[in-house]
């Protein structure tokens, strides 16, 4: 690293410049991942308070299983009851309808979870603890709450039917909608009333059983909560799209540094020759080229982590946004190590420099 | 001490290989100053290459040493040749090649830093050694500019204690004046011939011209490859 640390102070225009394009490319993707992780909490928050050890959706013949047109009936929740091995099933509806406040027309758009009472649930599920004891009460999520402007004990309408506000607690969402809870019996006439068949449309299932034979005896997909994600089609759309725009900002950042190192170590050569033929090893001059790559990206990705930070904070008021070791610290290691292997690239110029060029006029 | 013994060297041409250097044995003592003279294209930077172990000859062994510490360079493998550079020979360029970004007094502690994380007490003698030379080759006032900053004379004098800095056995010189006017270049060669003196080292000088012979102990010839016949001192 001797000649590193001072190339860097002698060039360094050259490589504020290459450590500016890294900061940006990672604020770009610090953003990106930010409003992934904010537009994924926004989809799946509620989803993932969800109890056991697989979610239940219908699966029918013709279609991929969502959790949007799901419909359990009582024959098929009772052969989950029942089946070998499972300890506990957990019925549980959920639809999209909206919610308004007597005296404001503007109504709101909600997801209604009926959740049963008494269900196997985890002291800290902030989804369960929301669950009203009678039918006449709901639960809301602060979003909820801050929509409807509305405060515990005050009264809010859904489909028709008046509810008391019995609790208002976290930031729950489900496919862009904050969630309010209910039980199972409001929730069962609330389904009907849109339509629906009051049929719980997921299960969330526990023991030591055989989920695969289970299923395809009652017409059904279990999957883990994290599988069952790719059911909600706004996450699947949303999510994809962005993944695979940060997957390019990866792929640029790493051909962006590799070329800039590829041009450096070029015009370098004639004093890798030098060096060389004054007995350097290729092992040497390699690590210090490395060495250069790690601290301009090093350099480059902490002014970038810095600004989505600050940026972060202020994006966070207006758009989902999040800002976390996941969004931010994650991406910035891939691109180091993105960029390294761009940098590696680089290497074949130290390495074949012949030290030979360093005698006669050449240079 | 180093003796180049019946060196020969060929490189291809197309379907065949001419030869660049036939049976050439150089000989060059401690102490001394061997001047290798000729016309361009004779073969005489090739000669400095074999010494440098920067190519490997056809035929002919690079003796260094003295003794039972005498090794043939020309059997080294290329990771022992660059152990060999970095260890005994020194070697001052035509251009001084000097890297840019590092200061008279880094050219010369780089040499302590060659071989990589090992090393440390070399390091320590190396870097204990710098202003020594730089006084020897009188450049102490400009240890901390950089070659951009120096003139020609003194980028030279910087790449002579470069090469001087690790105490070389051996030290190749590449047309040290060919970049420089008459007056530095007259500086230049006395500073050689004084350092080699001093320290005790066999040097063996390429150059294109005779006008600083004063400072040599002998001068081979070359000419098409050939040692042709010695040059009046």
């Amino acid at each position: 690293m001797f000649i590193a640390w001072r190339e860097l102070r002698f060039a360094r225009g050259r490589f504020v410049l290459i450590g500016g394009v890294v900061a940006l490319i990672t604020l770009l993707v610090g953003f990106l991942a930010g409003l992934t992780g904010g537009l994924a909490y926004q989809n799946i928050s509620s989803v993932l308070q969800l109890p056991g050890d697989r979610l239940v959706l219908q699966q029918s013949e013709n279609s991929t299983p969502s959790f949007s047109t799901s419909t359990l009936d009582k024959n098929v929740v009772q052969a989950w009851e029942q089946a070998q091995g499972i300890e506990s099933v957990t019925p549980i509806g959920i639809i999209q309808s909206r919610a308004t406040v007597s005296g404001v027309d503007e109504p709101a758009g909600v997801a209604l979870f009926g959740l049963p009472q008494g269900a196997q649930v985890a002291a800290s599920n902030t989804l369960f603890e929301l669950t009203p004891e009678n039918d006449d009460e709901v639960g809301l999520s602060q979003g909820a709450a801050e929509d409807l402007n509305v405060q515990v004990g005050d009264s809010i309408a859904i489909t028709g039917t008046t509810f008391t506000v019995h609790a208002i607690g976290d930031d729950l969402w489900y496919s862009h909608t904050p969630v309010i809870t209910m039980t199972s019996q409001a929730w069962s006439e609330s389904s009907i009333r849109v339509g629906g068949s009051g049929d719980p449309t997921v299960l969330a299932v526990s023991g030591p059983a055989d989920y695969e034979a289970i299923s395809a005896q009652t017409g059904t997909i279990a999957q883990t909560t994290l599988s069952s994600l790719t059911a909600l089609e706004a996450f699947q759309s949303e999510i994809g799209s962005l993944a695979l725009m940060i997957a390019m900002l990866f792929g640029i950042s790493a051909l962006v540094v590799g070329a800039f190192f590829t041009v450096w170590t070029m015009q370098r050569a004639g004093d890798i020759a030098v060096l060389k033929a004054l007995g350097s090893t290729n092992g040497a001059l390699m690590r210090d080229s490395l060495g250069q790559a790690l601290i301009v990206l090093v350099f480059g990705i902490a002014v970038g982590l810095v600004a989505v930070l600050g940026l972060g904070a202020l994006a966070g008021q207006a758009l989902p946004f999040v800002v976390s070791p996941l969004t931010t610290l994650a991406p910035a290691a891939v691109m180091v190590v993105l960029g390294l292997m761009g940098a590696v690239f680089a290497l074949r110029s130290v390495t074949h420099a012949d030290p030979l060029t360093a005698l006669g006029s050449n240079r | 001490m180093i003796t180049l013994q019946n060196i020969t060297l060929t490189f291809p041409d197309g379907e065949h290989r001419i030869t660049a250097v036939n049976n050439v044995t150089i000989h060059g003592e401690n102490g001394t100053v061997t001047g290798i003279t000729g016309p361009s294209g004779s073969g005489k930077s090739s000669i400095l290459a074999v010494a440098a172990t920067l190519i490997r000859p056809d035929a002919g062994g690079i003796l260094i040493g003295n003794g039972t510490d005498t090794i043939d360079a020309a059997q080294l493998s290329k990771k022992d040749a660059t152990a060999l550079r970095r260890e005994r020979i020194g070697i001052v360029f035509q251009q001084s090649n000097l890297i840019p970004a590092l200061t008279a007094r880094e050219q010369l502690q780089i040499m302590g830093r060659l071989g990589g994380g090992t090393g440390r007490t070399k390091r320590a003698k190396i870097d204990a050694r710098v202003n020594e030379l730089l006084d020897a080759v009188g450049l102490s006032a400009h240890a901390n500019k950089r070659p951009h900053q120096l003139s020609g004379g003194q980028r030279q004098r910087v790449s002579i204690a470069r090469a001087l800095i690790h105490e070389p056995e051996v030290l190749l010189v590449d047309e040290p004046t060919s970049a420089l006017d008459q007056e530095s270049g007259a500086e230049v060669m006395g500073l050689i011939a004084r350092l080699t003196r001093e320290r005790n080292t066999a040097t063996l000088l390429v150059t294109h011209d005779l006008v600083h012979r004063n400072v040599f102990d002998d001068v081979i010839t070359i000419v098409d490859g050939r040692v042709s016949e010695p040059a009046a001192v």
